[in-house]
């Protein structure tokens, strides 16, 4: 048979990408369930590693931890037809600010609560996201745990490292000048100022954008957690946010 | 029985050659320098080097596999695009598959996995070698080169992780060693791209030095 004919050409070609297309779609059918599995986890162990607890087994760890998960309304907690955990927060994010519904994870380590605030925006080149963890009060800062999808190496992906995110802890969300923590240009000594990125600026305000955004829902319910829900200690902070 | 024609051992002589020639002096890295932009994008550590490198050994020896076995029916007109296709097809399965069961790997090596698609080594192979010859000599060759090239990586970024994270498979070596304490500092240039470069052009010399067949006349 000759095979360099046109009619053969053709044949050839559609036959060819029919079997690919079919044995392609087979695969990513039969192995959808083993990913999504993946991500879950993955997200597991961001809230979890937001609060210090690290791991092997995030399912086991995330059911020993995070006690109560709520979905945030406007301030108020309210109910919901799907569960905190399974809020997409890239859509969330795109509604406005009191109709959004957003999840808040409440945890308890060490006899301590803590809470556990998933963030989304947007920084150079494509979304950014985190976590930010609060300690009793809802306003002293534990931890704050940043990714990307894209930004640059070396300069806005630096989010993502301890270096940056360090800077977090014991810093503090709302006072009376500001709701948020503002990214500046070395000279961040505030309580509520850290140390943007060297190169990294519009992923660094990106950052900054971000919390202010995604704490409005939030803010009412935070502050106005009653004081028998907060054991720890109260510290100097902690009183001048209560009054 | 005889056969007219007596038939070629599977490890002949000629058959193991096609699995060593490429470690050597066929060595598709540091002879025939294709492939390099992913010897220098993931040879920081070991670990996505060692994965990547299995995943260019399967996709490679298939990809020769299967059109080996087609050769004899891909009309020439198309065979550039219907090789892509074999290819393009085989790193989707390898992708998934790793998303599925090494999902932390296959975040590091994200967007690495995907070019294996433009490894030049892979269509070059597969152009040169597999569309002339038999499945079993194609599989061979795609093993050989699939293997020197993981090696190359392998060795790079053993040397890489070493000096510039103090680290060997995420194993802190150089903590264990106590040199941090004795003033040692890791060498932050490793981790960056030109570093790679260099430690295989550091391989190509030491390699040439010892094969005397590579060296040219004048």
């Amino acid at each position: 048979m000759n095979i360099n004919t046109n009619s053969y050409t053709y044949i050839f070609a559609i036959a060819m990408v029919i079997i690919v297309a079919s044995l392609l779609s087979i695969a990513a059918t039969s192995l959808k369930p083993f990913q999504d599995k993946n991500i879950e986890l993955e997200k597991k162990s961001d809230i979890l590693s937001s609060i210090g607890v690290v791991g092997e087994d995030p399912e086991l760890l995330f059911n020993e931890y995070i006690t109560d998960q709520l979905v945030i309304q406007d301030g108020k907690v309210v109910s919901s037809e799907i569960t905190a955990f399974d809020i997409d927060m890239a859509a969330a994010v795109k509604e406005s600010n009191n109709t959004r519904k957003v999840p808040l994870f409440k945890a308890k380590k060490n006899g301590n609560t803590f809470y556990v605030i998933p963030m989304r925006g947007t920084g150079l080149w494509g979304p950014i996201w985190g976590y930010v963890s609060l300690k009793g009060d809802g306003n002293t800062i534990l931890g704050a745990s940043f990714d990307h999808e894209k930004e640059t190496p070396g300069l806005g992906a630096e989010i993502s490292t301890p270096i940056f995110q360090d800077q977090f802890p014991d810093k503090v969300l709302f006072s009376e000048t500001r709701d948020g923590i503002e990214v500046r240009k070395g000279d961040a000594y505030g309580s509520q100022q850290v140390d943007g990125i060297s190169g990294g600026t519009i992923t660094s305000v990106g950052v900054q954008t971000m919390l202010e955004d995604c704490l409005i829902p939030y803010k009412e319910f935070l502050l106005n957690l009653s004081v028998d829900e907060i054991e720890m200690p109260a510290d100097s902070i902690l009183s001048v946010v209560l009054n | 029985m005889e056969m007219s024609k007596p038939k070629e051992a599977l490890f002949s002589k000629k058959n193991r050659g096609l699995l060593k020639d490429p470690m050597n002096v066929n060595n598709p890295i540091t002879v025939q320098v294709l492939g390099i932009c992913s010897a220098l994008a993931i040879t920081v550590k070991l670990k996505p080097a060692i994965v990547m490198s299995l995943s260019v050994i399967v996709v490679m020896a298939l990809a020769n596999v299967i059109t080996s076995l087609m050769r004899n029916m891909i009309p020439n007109r198309i065979r550039i695009i219907v090789q892509l296709v074999v290819v393009a097809t085989l790193v989707i399965l390898v992708d998934q598959v790793l998303k599925a069961f090494v999902y932390d790997v296959s975040k590091q090596l994200s967007v690495f996995v995907g070019l294996i698609i433009t490894n030049c080594i892979i269509m070059g192979r597969i152009e040169a070698f597999s569309l002339g010859n038999s499945p079993w000599k194609s599989f061979l060759d795609g093993i050989g080169n699939g293997a020197s090239y993981g090696l190359i990586l392998i060795v790079v970024s053993f040397f890489r992780e070493l000096l510039g994270n103090g680290t060997l498979y995420d194993y802190p070596v150089v903590e264990k060693l106590g040199l941090y304490e004795l003033g040692y500092h890791n060498n932050g240039m490793m981790l960056l791209p030109p570093m790679a470069l260099i430690v295989v052009a550091l391989i190509i010399w030491w390699q040439r030095s010892k094969t005397p067949s590579l060296i040219e006349k004048d």
